[in-house]
C-alpha cells in the first residue's frame, strides 16, 4: 500500500495530476475573478507575501506559522498512524497555550527555569486533555472521533473565560492575559524576526519519526493501528498502547500552544489559536501527504505559505485572504481521494469500535 | 432556576434551537443508515444558512431563501458525493475538507459579494414570519410552543414520521438501508450502492439546508461566520447515539436543542458568556457518556 502510495504521488499517471492541477487553478481564478482582482497583481501578492518582504519578512512569517501547523501535524500523525482518530488536536493546542502564559505570568523565578516548567506544564495540559477523550473512548465506549472533537469546545470556552475574567490583561481592552515575562520570550535568529521555536518544533518532529520508526514501542503502536485484532492477538497491551500514544500526541500539540505563547503573541490573546484553524489545517496537512512522515514538513510549509500568501494577495490585489481555507480545501479533496487509502484503516477501525 | 424552565416565552424558544440540530441530524441518519460516514454535516448547514440569506436577500422571499439554501445543500452533497462516491476520498478526509471548504468559501463571498466581514444583516433580507394556528395557539402554554412558530419547525415536525415511514417502507428508503447493512446483497439484486447512497447524500443536503436557512431566515435574519457553530457537529451525536432511527433521533435532539435554548436564555444571568456557550457541548458529551456508559454495561 505504501509503495503505491508512493507510485501515485511521485509518478503515476502524470496526464491526471495535471487535470488535478488545471481544476484547482480554474477554481482560484473563479474566485479570483469574482472579485474583479487583477490576477497579475494578485499572483505577484501571493508570491511576495509568501516568500518574500523586506529582508525576507514575510518569508519569516511563513516559517514562524509553518512551524505551529507542522507542529500540529506531527501530532496527530502519531495518533493517526496508531488508528485512533483524534481530532482535537484544537482543544490540546489550546489547553497547552493557555497553561503555558499563565504558568509563566504567576510562576516567580528565573527566566529559564520559567519558560521550562511552563513548556513541560503546556505539554502536560495538553497530554492530559487527550488522555480524557482516550479515556472516554476506551472506558465509556464514546468514540474517538466525537468525544475528541466535543472536547474543544470546553477548552475553548474555559480559556476564553479565563483571559476575559480572571486573569484578563484589563488595561490593555482585549481579551486576553497579561504579557509572560519579557526574559522568557524565545529570542529571534540573528539579524531575523523568526522565533526559535520552529528549533523545538524540529525537534518533536524528528523525535516523533525516531519513536514511530526505531522504538520497539513506536512499531508496536503503528501495528495497533494498521491492525488492532492482530495486535490483540499477539497480546499486545492496547489500551495502554493507545493512552500511551494519545499522551504523546497531546504532549506536542500542547508543546506547540507553548510555542505560539514565547515565541509569537508572548501571551494567550483569546482565540489566537482557533481562529486560525492550526488544527485543522494540521490534519488536512497530513492528509495531503497520506502520512508519510518525511513528507509532512513540506505539506506544512506548503500550506502555511497557501496563508500567508493570501495575506499577500489580500493586501496586493484586495482578494479575501479567506481563498486560502477555499484552496486548501479543494486540493484535499482532489489529492486525499488519491492518496486517502492508508487511512481505510483507521476508517473501518472506527466502523468497528462503533458496532 | 425552575420558573425560567416553564417560563412561557422560553419554552416558545424551543422549538427554534432544536429545528436546526432535527433537521440536520435527520440529514445525517439519511447517510448514516445508507452507509456514508458523513461528518461533514457543519459544513452542510453553513452552506446552507448562507444560501438561504443569498436567496432572500436577492428575491425578497425567505420561500426562495430555503429553496437556496435546498440547493446549495444538495450542490455540497454532490461535490461529497463525486470525491467520495466515484473517486473514492475516504469518507472523514472528504468531510473534513468539505468543512474547511465550506468555512472558507462563506466568508470568502460574504466579503466578495457584501463586502462585509464577519457579519450580514440587511433590511433586504426577509425571514419567515411565524405561522398561527388557530385553536392550538389558545391552548395555554403548549399553544405558544407549538403555534407561532417559523415554517420550518412545523416541516422538521413533519419530516420525523416522514423519514420514518420512508427508511421503514418506501423502496428508496429499504435500498438506503440496505446500502448501509449489506451493500453486497444490494448489489446482487442489481442495485447500484453507489447511486442509493447518492440520493442520501442528496437528501441530506436537503434536510441540511433547511437547517441553516432556520438558522439565519429563521432565527435570526443575518448570517454571521461560523454560524453554524458546532450545531452539526451535535447532530451528529445525535445520529451516532441513535444510530440513524427517526423516532429517537427527535428525542435526542429535542433535549440538545432545549439545553441550547436554555443556555441562550440564562444568558445575562450573571453567568459568564462562555459558560452559557459552553453549556451545549457539555450537555452533549454528558449524553454521549451516559448513554456510551449504559450500552456499554448492556452488552457487557
Amino acid at each position: 500500500m505504501r509503495k503505491h502510495i508512493y507510485r501515485t504521488l511521485l509518478a503515476g499517471d502524470l496526464l491526471s495530476w495535471l487535470g488535478v492541477a488545471g481544476a484547482i487553478l480554474a477554481v482560484i481564478l473563479v474566485l479570483m475573478l469574482m472579485v474583479g482582482a487583477p490576477v497579475g497583481e494578485a499572483l505577484q501578492g501571493f508570491w511576495s507575501g509568501a516568500f518574500g518582504g523586506r529582508r525576507y519578512a514575510y518569508l519569516m512569517t511563513t516559517l514562524s506559522r509553518a512551524a505551529i501547523i507542522i507542529g500540529m501535524a506531527v501530532s496527530v500523525l502519531l495518533s493517526f498512524r496508531a488508528g485512533l482518530f483524534n481530532i482535537g488536536g484544537e482543544g490540546q493546542l489550546v489547553a497547552g497555550g493557555l497553561v503555558a502564559a499563565l504558568t509563566a505570568i504567576l510562576l516567580p523565578g528565573p527566566p529559564l527555569l520559567v519558560l521550562a516548567v511552563s513548556v513541560l506544564a503546556a505539554m502536560l495540559a495538553g497530554a492530559l486533555w487527550a488522555l480524557l477523550a482516550g479515556v472516554l473512548q476506551l472506558y465509556v465506549g464514546v468514540p474517538l472521533l466525537v468525544g475528541s472533537l466535543l472536547l474543544n469546545y470546553p477548552a475553548r470556552y474555559i480559556a476564553s473565560y479565563l483571559v476575559a475574567h480572571p486573569f484578563r490583561d484589563v488595561p490593555s481592552g482585549m481579551l486576553q492575559s497579561h504579557l509572560v515575562p519579557q526574559e522568557t520570550w524565545l529570542p529571534y535568529f540573528p539579524g531575523t524576526r523568526l522565533d526559535i521555536g520552529i528549533l523545538f518544533i524540529a525537534a518533536a518532529s524528528i523525535f516523533a519519526v525516531i519513536y514511530s520508526h526505531a522504538t520497539l514501542h513506536g512499531y508496536h503502536a503503528r501495528l495497533n493501528g494498521l491492525s488492532p485484532d492482530f495486535a490483540r492477538a499477539v497480546g499486545l497491551p492496547v489500551k495502554k498502547l493507545a493512552l500511551q500514544t494519545l499522551a504523546m500526541s497531546g504532549a506536542i500539540a500542547g508543546l506547540v500552544g507553548a510555542i505560539a505563547v514565547f515565541g509569537i503573541h508572548h501571551r494567550y490573546i483569546d482565540g489566537m489559536l482557533v481562529q486560525p484553524l492550526y488544527a485543522w489545517t494540521g490534519i488536512i496537512a497530513v492528509l495531503l501527504v497520506g502520512m508519510i512522515p518525511w513528507a509532512v514538513p513540506l505539506s506544512g510549509f506548503f500550506f502555511a505559505a497557501v496563508e500567508t500568501g493570501a495575506a499577500g494577495m489580500e493586501r496586493a490585489a484586495a482578494v479575501p485572504k479567506e481563498i486560502a481555507l477555499v484552496i486548501q480545501a479543494v486540493i484535499i479533496l482532489f489529492v486525499a481521494s488519491r492518496v486517502s487509502g492508508a487511512l481505510s484503516v483507521s476508517a473501518e477501525r472506527k466502523g468497528a469500535d462503533d458496532a | 432556576m425552575l420558573d425560567l424552565l416553564f417560563d412561557a416565552s422560553f419554552m416558545a424558544s424551543v422549538p427554534r434551537f432544536v429545528t436546526p440540530i432535527l433537521l440536520a441530524a435527520l440529514g445525517g441518519a439519511l447517510c448514516e443508515r445508507a452507509g456514508v460516514f458523513n461528518i461533514a454535516l457543519e459544513g452542510f448547514i453553513l452552506t446552507g444558512a448562507f444560501a438561504a440569506v443569498l436567496g432572500s436577500y436577492f428575491s425578497g422571499s425567505p420561500w426562495l431563501g430555503a429553496i437556496a439554501a435546498m440547493a446549495a445543500g444538495i450542490a455540497i452533497g454532490l461535490v461529497f458525493a463525486e470525491f467520495h462516491l466515484r473517486r473514492g476520498g475516504d469518507a472523514i478526509v472528504v468531510s473534513i475538507a468539505i468543512n474547511i471548504l465550506a468555512a472558507g468559501l462563506t466568508t470568502y463571498l460574504l466579503r466578495a459579494i457584501f463586502d462585509v466581514m464577519g457579519a450580514f444583516s440587511d433590511p433586504a433580507i426577509v425571514g419567515f414570519q411565524p405561522v398561527r394556528i388557530p385553536l392550538i395557539a389558545d391552548i395555554p402554554v403548549l399553544g405558544r410552543v407549538l403555534s407561532g412558530q417559523s415554517p420550518l419547525v412545523y416541516v422538521a415536525l413533519l419530516a420525523v414520521p416522514a423519514v420514518h415511514i420512508f427508511l421503514a417502507r418506501h423502496r428508496l428508503g429499504l435500498r438506503m438501508r440496505a446500502a448501509g447493512e449489506n451493500a453486497a446483497a444490494l448489489e446482487a439484486g442489481g442495485v447500484s450502492p453507489r447511486r442509493v447512497r447518492l440520493w442520501a447524500l442528496v437528501g441530506c443536503g436537503t434536510f441540511c439546508g433547511l437547517a441553516g436557512a432556520q438558522l439565519s431566515i429563521a432565527n435570526v435574519n443575518l448570517f454571521v461566520e461560523n454560524m453554524s457553530a458546532g450545531r452539526g457537529w451535535i447532530a451528529i451525536v445525535a445520529v451516532l447515539l441513535t444510530r440513524g432511527r427517526p423516532l429517537p433521533l427527535f428525542l435526542i435532539a429535542a433535549i440538545f436543542g432545549t439545553v441550547d435554548s436554555f443556555s441562550f436564555r440564562v444568558q445575562g444571568l450573571g453567568l459568564a458568556q462562555q459558560f452559557t456557550d459552553m453549556m451545549p457541548y457539555l450537555a452533549t458529551l454528558m449524553v454521549l457518556v451516559a448513554l456510551s456508559w449504559w450500552r456499554k454495561r448492556q452488552t457487557a
